[in-house]
């Protein structure tokens, strides 16, 4: 399959989706009637409450992966499951890429920064790194924010549903890549 | 289950930092952290105005509810206690999409005009629904087509065939939310996490 091609496209419409839609939804408002700007202002008030409303929960969530981050308890972590993981196969390098992977995502993108510029960007560590990052997201911080910015406070089995998927992405991560590369 | 894993973090970076002897370090990413919040959440207000402009726009117009229709058959099974019609649906879809594309300043406000309308029809507003948590589960997920920081740090460290990683990511991420689907829709029928155990407080 031809990803280049593939590639172009998409990325031609990642380039023209917002302008499209910037044209798009006023111009349906205008045929509907709407009354456009005041329209557009009264939704836009909603953005100051929210990024204020979001502030305590990020603040707490960053206090402490700051923390984490900053103590060395990555690594400890890493050596502590390496016995178990080493069971499977699971290579050392990126195990802390995989504790971090919920947790932030610019520390994410710096470690397999890091694992890419030790083994080079064809190898075969740097491109599994590449397929954890790529195929996950930063899942405790999207609940924060979005948890947050309606002021829920009991997330009930969000948490443990995103982290068993986040698990479950790892583990699927470094089994396709072992398939692909 | 947050709070545990918060006082894990916290007491876990307070321990190791004992050994690693990075106490003073711990303690200042700790205030700066928090420093860092706040400037992230203040960033956020200006695109997060322009988009929930739009996306009232788009509400008003019936765009939102349009998309909600197209994408029913899906819906219905994964949110059943949201109306079909509901404005959610719509912007569920178009978080998603967004979020598919990698067009990521705007799938967040998108995203939290939709947790605004499954607020809207939430009795109890401190405790999370199920459509909200399934909503997340998908959103966390982290469904996209191509996976553009991770390319973009492989060309960085000299990488001459970087797209190789496009397919088995896809791979990935499909299998990925899959699970979060599957995993999510199961435990919201465990009696731990149903909502009459969650008191309402204010």
């Amino acid at each position: 399959m031809d990803f280049g091609f593939i590639k172009k496209i998409l990325d031609i419409i990642s380039i023209w989706a917002i302008p499209v839609i910037f044209a798009v939804i006023p111009l349906t408002a205008l045929i509907k009637k709407i009354p456009i700007y005041e329209t557009f202002i009264d939704g836009a008030k909603e953005g100051f409450d929210v990024g204020v409303r979001i502030i305590p929960y990020l603040v707490a969530i960053f206090f402490a992966i700051g923390m984490f981050k900053e103590s060395g308890a990555i690594d400890m972590l890493a050596q502590v499951l390496k016995p178990v993981l080493d069971i499977i196969h699971f290579p050392v390098d990126v195990i802390p890429l995989a504790i971090i992977r919920p947790l932030s995502g610019s520390g994410a993108l710096g470690i397999m920064a890091d694992i890419a510029n030790q083994y080079g960007g064809d190898s075969y560590l740097a491109r599994m790194a590449a397929v954890m990052v790529g195929s996950s997201e930063t899942t405790l911080y999207v609940l924060a924010v979005y948890f947050g910015s309606v002021g829920i406070k009991k997330f009930r089995h969000a948490v443990l549903a995103g982290l068993i998927a986040d698990a479950v992405g790892i583990f699927t991560a470094v089994f396709i890549s072992r398939l692909f590369f | 289950m947050l709070g545990y894993i918060w006082l894990f973090l916290i007491i876990t970076s307070i321990i190791a930092a004992a050994f690693t002897g990075r106490v003073e370090k711990v303690t200042f990413a700790a205030l700066n952290s928090a420093k860092d919040a706040v400037t992230i959440s203040i960033s956020l207000i200006g695109i997060m105005a322009l988009w929930l402009g739009f996306m009232n726009l788009a509400e008003k117009s019936g765009l939102i509810s349009l998309i909600s229709g197209l994408i029913k058959p899906i819906t219905k099974r994964l949110f059943p206690q949201v109306p079909p019609d509901n404005p959610a649906i719509g912007n569920i879809a178009l978080n998603f999409s967004a979020n598919t594309l990698g067009v990521t300043n705007a799938a967040t406000p998108i995203g939290i005009k939709a947790m605004e309308d499954l607020q809207e029809i939430n009795p109890k507003k401190t405790v999370a629904t199920n459509a909200m948590c399934t909503f997340l589960a998908i959103n966390t997920a982290g469904f996209q087509l191509i996976p553009a920081s991770a390319i973009a740090i492989l060309i960085a460290a000299g990488a001459k065939n970087p797209t190789v990683i496009v397919a088995p990511t896809l791979v990935t991420t499909i299998i990925a939310l899959c699970t979060a689907i599957f995993v999510v829709k199961t435990l919201e029928k465990l009696p731990v996490f149903a909502v009459e155990k969650y008191k309402e407080e204010e």
